[in-house]
């Protein structure tokens, strides 16, 4: 088992890994306490929730490559799982707030608010951060399992199956917004005080969940790794490429679909869960089809079925994204937009590509092929 | 006359100036009767006159009086200057003339003759009336009003008694309902009547009063006819009478289901209009699915440009040709079409055609344009909504049923869709290119083989099915607001219509886009907008598991689509 995860690098490619996670899990942290704050090296404070969001961004792109860059099956739904699991925490984060709302009532400030007199049934348990975690695990992968089974049995698939996910996604995010439904309506939940018993707005907290974040991306990075290199991962390449003559070879395909759609849909709401306490809101826009889209773009940016690729253009188009929405907010949706139609048109290997292009020696590197 | 003849010459004379008497007599006469009516008919235009004057006295009792003269006078002339006296745009002059003033109250025309006035150099003064001043005017104008010649008038007065009906009107309803001759007028006037009856003492006429509710009333009367059949605490019924409170239990029964029959009907209509819409939006969807097997996610923005196209079709009549403003909408119709048409060629040209064989790419590529093409909206003519007018033949409605309204411009657009689905398919079926087109839907690579240049049926294609689009736009921009996110609202409905219908047969576009309309539509009264979006979502989902190819797909032996 060791052995087999170990081939999974070369010595440099886990060298690098590795490198990159004790950067995040001690050098971070130490370049920010011990660091003084005049230095050039110095982290503030305000850069480990910022961190910490683009790393949960990493780890939808991660999952979104596992089905897109793997299995070829292109999903627009993705906020919903990513929704799923931070709506699940965020509904603990809601509880765990107590009677320190503005209303000083043991319910949630928007149920006072709405009048409502009690909790709706869906709220119970979520006083126990265990149960959180538990839905967090099982909520999005049972959800894409019931409907990854509906789409992939009847073979939806292609250009279908991602019209299908937008509809989904479009659906619940106007079912989110109802005020209704009973999360918060519009302004979803926020106004977030502690986790476990830690204030939310201590830094050592932040510093903590951005720790947390980084280490499961990790797990989740050689999670992945693993699947894409064992058999499961070869048999998906070639649903990937060409569908029939798997089927015909006699797989059945609609297993392997779905092992991976749940299995995506499972990292990217654990991604959801974690990015919650450290953005500090979850709201129904994140269902809104464009992000999902956007998803996507981090994905085929940084190059498909590569994961390393889903990770670099995550962190590259959300730096992009931070940096334009202050500077020049206008300009986004122009950068967002081109960026979307030069990288399908000249880049269809990403920025990976590039990179191969000029070490040209990664032969063994998946070459995609449509 | 007789002696005429015998008389020498001089008698002559008499005898003419006898016969001038015996012919002036009668002219005498006459010209008597004549200035007796004059008289009279000018006594009462005086009396018309001075009536009208009073309106403007300062005594308040004075003016009762004359309020209800001239209700009694039945004089239209005075209608004018009594809805005035009432909306408090009534004054006088320090010389007693009466003038009516405008509503933003800057112009004022005199009461009498109707001239124009120059109100800025007079001092005018308005005559105060309180609620009991009001009830007359309301009285006399409704009275003035049922005594006009146009049957709106009628109606509306007619409508406007109904709204308030007290006892004191009876009489004069009454004496109106012999002399009416149209239908609606008469329906609601004989409401009016049940109404007052109902609450009077006699039984006979108040059973007859239910059963005209039961057979013309409408929702209105719900809560009159509740009142009926309303216990006390001791679970007695106020109302004694047995018959009377079956009545009115049936006649609620019959409102009620009325109501639901109309209520049907006019979802109907709001489905049919919701789905032509999204036939425009989708017709161009699923043709060029169909054929390149590419969805275009900047779809939805061809129908924003389409109505952004009608916007500055729009304010260049304003600018250049104010007199005929009312028919820029024609003028927009190809200027629409031809400007979502351009747009998507150079999209096409451009960047699909280096896609082929890549849908998921394409996706991605045409939604990366559609937000080029919002924020270029947005940067040009701002974020906010812009205004598009309705002319003059498209604003307003027509009645269907009492308090249904369908507004002219859904029927026309309607109307509108059928006629452009119709050319659709005449182009598909009638022209070379249609058939050229079927040809690359149904097998790309054979076509080719027969000479057919697939590359330029592509373009022209992606032309007209984004052309058709704009036309959406064009529709939208009459029955919705115009922004830059116009597109986003229907892209993914369009979407589902393709799902549902299939692509390569316009019936199964027209089929999804009316049904996916008129279920949104019979939905949302049971279960909210948003459900019923959700509803039609998941029954889509449902519906392609029994058909993964859309409703009405083309038979085809390949393993693939």
């Amino acid at each position: 088992m060791i052995k087999q995860i170990a081939a999974l690098h070369s010595f440099r490619g886990w060298l690098f890994t590795f490198g990159l996670l004790f950067a995040a899990i001690i050098l971070f942290p130490v370049l920010n306490i011990l660091v003084p704050e005049e230095s050039f090296f110095h982290i503030p404070d305000y850069m480990f929730p910022l961190l910490g969001k683009y790393l949960c961004y990493a780890m939808v792109a991660l999952a979104v490559d596992l089905i897109w860059g793997y299995a070829g099956i292109l999903s627009l739904g993705h906020g919903v799982f990513f929704s799923m699991g931070g709506y699940a925490m965020g509904m603990y984060l809601m509880r765990s707030i107590g009677k320190e709302g503005v209303y000083k009532s043991d319910l949630p400030d928007f149920m006072v608010f709405l009048d409502w007199k009690e909790l709706p049934w869906y709220w119970y348990g979520f006083d126990y951060f265990s149960f959180a975690l538990l839905i967090v695990f099982l909520l999005p992968g049972l959800f894409a399992f019931v409907f990854g089974y509906f789409a992939f049995r009847s073979r939806i698939k292609g250009v279908y199956f991602a019209i299908i996910t937008q509809a989904m996604t479009y659906a619940l995010m106007l079912l989110f917004f109802r005020n209704n439904t009973g999360f918060g309506g519009n302004n979803g939940l926020t106004d977030f005080k502690r986790i476990l018993g830690y204030s939310l707005q201590d830094p050592s907290t932040k510093m903590g969940l951005f720790v947390i974040t980084a280490f499961v991306l990790f797990l989740s990075y050689v999670i992945s790794r693993y699947i894409v290199k064992s058999k499961l991962g070869r048999v998906l390449t070639a649903i990937r490429d060409v569908e029939n003559r798997v089927m015909f070879s006699g797989y059945n395909t609609l297993h392997y679909k779905l092992f991976i759609w749940t299995f995506s849909a499972f990292l990217c709401g654990l991604a959801g869960a974690l990015y919650v306490p450290q953005v500090g809101i979850i709201n129904p826009s994140e269902m809104q089809p464009a992000n999902s889209i956007e998803m996507a773009i981090w994905v085929a940016v940084g190059g498909r079925g590569t994961l390393v690729g889903a990770l670099l253009g995550a962190g590259l188009v959300n730096v992009a994204k931070s940096w334009f929405t202050v500077a020049a907010p206008d300009y986004w949706l122009y950068f967002l937009g081109i960026l979307f139609i030069v990288v399908t048109l000249f880049l269809p290997k990403g920025f990976i590509g590039i990179f191969d292009r000029f070490t040209s020696k990664n032969k063994d590197r998946e070459v995609i092929n449509d | 006359m007789v002696n005429h003849v015998f008389l020498p010459k001089p008698v002559c004379s008499i005898t003419d100036s006898s016969t001038l008497k015996v012919f002036t007599r009668p002219v005498w006469f006459f010209s008597l009767l004549v200035c007796f009516i004059s008289f009279i008919s000018i006594a009462e235009a005086n009396d018309f006159e001075s009536l009208l004057n009073d309106l403007g006295n300062k005594s308040r009792s004075k003016i009762k009086i004359a309020v209800q003269k001239l209700g009694e006078l039945g004089n239209p002339d005075a209608l004018p200057a009594l809805v005035a006296l009432k909306s408090k745009r009534l004054a006088t002059t320090e010389e007693g003339i009466l003038v009516i003033l405008n509503e933003p109250e800057d112009q004022g025309s005199d009461a009498l003759t109707g001239e124009k006035l120059e109100i800025g150099s007079l001092t005018l003064r308005k005559p105060r009336i309180n609620n009991s001043v009001r009830r007359y005017l309301s009285a006399a104008i409704a009275k003035l009003k049922l005594n006009s010649e146009e049957s709106d008038v009628r109606l509306e007065a007619a409508q406007e008694l109904l709204k308030r009906s007290s006892s004191s009107v009876l009489a004069l309803v009454e004496s109106s309902l012999k002399k009416e001759t149209h239908d609606d007028v008469k329906e609601i006037l004989l409401l009016v009547l049940a109404k007052i009856n109902l609450e009077g003492e006699d039984r006979n006429k108040r059973i007859e009063s239910i059963n005209i509710i039961k057979k013309f009333g409408n929702n209105d009367f719900h809560s009159v006819l509740e009142d009926l059949l309303k216990q006390n605490d001791k679970g007695e019924y106020l109302e004694e009478d047995s018959e009377i409170r079956d009545g009115a239990a049936k006649a609620i029964k019959a409102i009620k289901q009325r109501q639901v029959f109309v209520d049907q009907i006019a979802n109907l209509f709001y489905g049919l209009s919701l789905g032509s819409i999204l036939l425009l939006a989708a017709l161009g969807l699923a043709i060029t699915f169909g054929l390149m097997g590419v969805i275009n996610m900047a779809h939805g923005e061809m129908l924003m440009i389409g109505a952004y196209a009608t916007f500055v079709v729009q304010n260049l009549f304003i600018e250049y040709l104010p007199s005929f403003f009312d028919w820029y909408l024609i003028c927009a119709i190809p200027v629409s079409f031809l400007a979502s048409a351009i747009v998507g060629i150079i999209l096409e040209r451009s960047v699909i055609r280096h896609l082929y064989g890549r849908p998921l790419e394409t996706l991605l590529a045409t939604w990366g344009i559609s937000l080029v093409l919002i924020q270029t909206v947005r940067l040009t003519f701002g974020a906010q909504n812009v205004e598009v007018a309705n002319p003059f033949y498209l604003s307003g409605g027509v009645e269907v049923f009492n308090g249904v309204v369908f507004p002219y411009s859904r029927i026309v657009i309607i109307v509108f869709v059928v006629f452009v689905v119709t050319a659709i398919w005449a182009l598909l079926q009638k022209t070379s290119l249609g058939l050229q087109v079927r040809s690359v839907t149904q097998n790309r690579e054979m076509a080719a083989c027969m000479g057919i240049p697939t590359h330029k049926v592509d373009m022209w294609t992606f032309g007209l099915g984004s052309g058709v689009a704009g036309l959406g736009g064009l529709a939208l921009s009459q029955i919705g607001n115009v922004g830059p996110e116009l597109g986003r609202m229907y892209i993914v409905d369009s979407f589902m219509v393709v799902v549902l219908g299939g692509v390569g047969k316009i019936a199964g576009t027209v089929a999804g886009a009316l049904g996916i309309g008129v279920i949104n539509k019979f939905l949302e009264p049971l279960s909210g907008a948003v459900l019923g979006k959700i509803i039609v979502l998941v029954l889509i989902i449902v519906l392609i598991q029994k058909r993964p190819q859309g409703l009405f797909a083309l038979k085809g032996r390949s393993v693939d689509n």
